[in-house]
């Protein structure tokens, strides 16, 4: 490339492989006067270095710089590919600040609304399934059940055992120091009850079963499988929905009462092993401090809990747009969200109840 | 001519802000294969899913053998819909369960017929498109023109009055695409069915269309037969007839 009379020759190829080092060289001519674009000896060109020439026109619009002597083949690409003549697209009009607080608001409305319709038509049509049973497929509570609770049995009683000897071991190293190694099952006893059993279960199951609910209702969705099952005079939310619905209701309870169980065995076995207590003893202990209350309302809060990871999960599922990518985004919104409200439910649970 | 089947006047859908679907009016007709015909995004998908109500129209009337459907209750309309069947663009069958359970999604749910006589619908129906040995398979193990097969017995399972076809031959050889096209037209001359079928493949339009409704950008642009629309002199259809070298 040099310059000669107020023309700039290239030569060669101006493909993607040169079309960075010219750019770099055309720095020096920056300030000059640049009026033709001489590309009688360039043999190759491609898309980029049609752009470079484009870059080029815009870089010496001051001259309008005009090109010359290009073979056919290469005008041909130069028309082909140039940016010049595209039309730019205006973009829309941007929204003022007040305007997209006020939208955000509206959306967020909305949702809250579709929100609770969901949860009326869940509730409602979860109440008709009981008595009438059309409009479900056959069998799938029970399905839904061992996905939901039977196939999560394991892994909730493992990590109950390890949280249950972890609790134990931590409180077992400051209670010793002042005699009171019964008092272990008294907080094992207490805190798997009233917190970590719900708690832990619900966060297991809304990592699970939050997950698979929403992305396989996102799927649906995205898969037209939900308008088919509309087509066919079926109530997706009674067709789909109400089973999970229904099987998490009476998992739930199930699987936290399993893992206060499988936490409170946790701690007993530090208590004989580490604190020298026998197991009458760390077992009395443990079911004299609960009290009816405590038991009610921990396997209430697990209902609730399931109640949010289902609704949760549908309305994200429901909610969903776009393809694959949509499906994992509303995916991780739900688990998050399920989460996140367990645990508020949790702590104003702790407020009504115990404060 | 017969009283329309489907009767959708002043029509509109939008998307947000966007118009998609503008002042649309038209008639299905009953015993006729009615073909939405116009090019790719001319919103041939949203007008069927907004006339029968899986979106829901912004503004208009659609009526469905004569009953307006678009204030109609939930209750309501689901005995409409029990008298059509649609079969979906990829199909839509229901991953989880395998062909025979799908198939029999309809019949369990909206009929008392004992599992034998169900067993020999779906036998029946899966033999009429020629997949009579694939009630186990799971839709995963079909390809794409054996799942538009299957969805179409899905949509037939209950003898429909009106069948509506979502772009039936979209993305199947030629030979599939014809086999299904004459499954089609089978099915309006036994059963005397109404059908509507969107596509824009015009070898498909030729073998089967009676009556065309042409799309361009959220506009009906004509309505009437094949032959007419070959003579049509607006430029739309005259170009999508010319470039497709169709005669």
């Amino acid at each position: 490339m040099y310059l000669e009379n107020k023309t700039l020759f290239f030569d060669g190829n101006l493909t993607r492989f040169n079309v960075s080092e010219l750019l770099h060289k055309i720095e020096e001519f920056k300030d000059k006067e640049i009026k033709f674009l001489d590309l009688t000896k360039v043999s190759n060109i491609d898309s980029a270095g049609v752009a470079f020439l484009d870059e080029l026109m815009i870089l010496f619009r001051e001259h309008t710089p005009h090109l010359l002597n290009a073979s056919e083949s290469v005008d041909t690409t130069i028309k082909m590919f140039s940016s010049m003549n595209i039309t730019p697209v205006v973009p829309k009009e941007g929204l003022n600040f007040f305007t997209r607080i006020g939208d955000s608001l509206f959306r967020w409305r909305e949702s809250i609304i579709r929100g609770f319709y969901l949860t009326a038509d869940i509730f409602f049509w979860s109440f008709v399934c009981i008595f009438k049973k059309k409009g479900m497929r056959k069998g799938s509570v029970i399905n839904q059940s061992i996905l939901i609770g039977v196939d999560a049995l394991w892994i909730i009683g493992l990590l109950s055992f390890i949280l249950g000897l972890i609790l134990a071991l931590q409180s077992a190293a400051q209670l010793r120091q002042f005699g009171a190694n019964i008092f272990v099952a008294d907080l094992i006893a207490i805190s798997m009850v009233r917190e970590m059993g719900p708690m832990m279960t619900a966060i297991i199951v809304a990592g699970r079963s939050g997950s698979a609910i929403a992305s396989e209702i996102a799927t649906m969705k995205v898969t037209e499988e939900i308008d088919a099952i509309r087509m066919m005079a079926l109530d997706p939310i009674r067709y789909i929905v109400v089973p999970k619905f229904l099987a998490i209701t009476i998992c739930m309870p199930l699987l936290v009462t399993m893992s206060t169980l499988i936490g409170i065995a946790g701690g007993l076995i530090i208590g004989i092993t580490y604190l020298d207590l026998s197991a009458i003893s760390f077992i009395n202990e443990a079911i004299n401090i609960l009290t009816f209350k405590d038991v009610i309302v921990g396997l209430l809060k697990s209902v609730f809990f399931a109640w949010v990871i289902v609704i949760i999960g549908c309305y994200y599922g429901f909610s969903v747009k776009g393809g694959a990518e949509g499906v994992g985004k509303v995916t991780t919104m739900s688990v998050v969200a399920s989460i996140f409200w367990v645990i508020v439910l949790d702590a104003i649970n702790s407020i009504i109840f115990y404060f | 001519m017969k009283k329309p089947i489907v009767e959708v006047k002043d029509l509109v859908a939008k998307y947000g802000e966007d118009t998609i679907l503008e002042d649309i009016s038209i008639d299905i007709y009953p015993e006729q294969v009615t073909v939405i015909v116009g090019g790719s995004g001319c919103g041939k998908t949203t007008l069927i899913k907004n006339i029968f109500k899986l979106y829901q129209p912004y503004s208009g009337s659609v009526r469905i053998f004569g009953e307006e459907i678009t204030d109609m209750d939930e209750v309501e309309y689901e005995q409409v819909l029990k008298r059509i069947g649609m079969l979906f663009q990829n199909g839509a069958l229901i991953n989880s369960m395998n062909l025979f359970d799908n198939i029999s999604i309809p019949l369990e749910q909206h009929t008392n017929l004992p599992l034998s006589i169900i067993d020999k619908i779906i036998k029946v129906k899966l033999n009429l498109v020629n997949l009579g040995d694939a009630l186990e398979l799971n839709p995963s193990e079909l390809s794409g023109g054996m799942k538009k097969r299957a969805a179409l017995a899905r949509a037939i399972v209950l003898d429909p009055e009106i069948l509506v076809c979502d772009e039936p031959s979209a993305g199947l050889d030629p030979l599939t695409s014809a086999s299904l096209d004459e499954l089609i037209l089978k099915l309006k001359s036994l059963f005397k069915m109404t059908i509507i079928i969107v596509s824009h493949e015009l070898a498909s339009i030729h073998r089967i269309a009676d009556r065309l409704i042409f799309m361009d950008n959220g506009r009906v642009l004509f309505t009437g037969s094949l032959e007419e629309a070959k003579r049509s002199k607006i430029p739309e259809v005259e170009t999508f007839f010319r470039v497709g070298k169709f005669d």
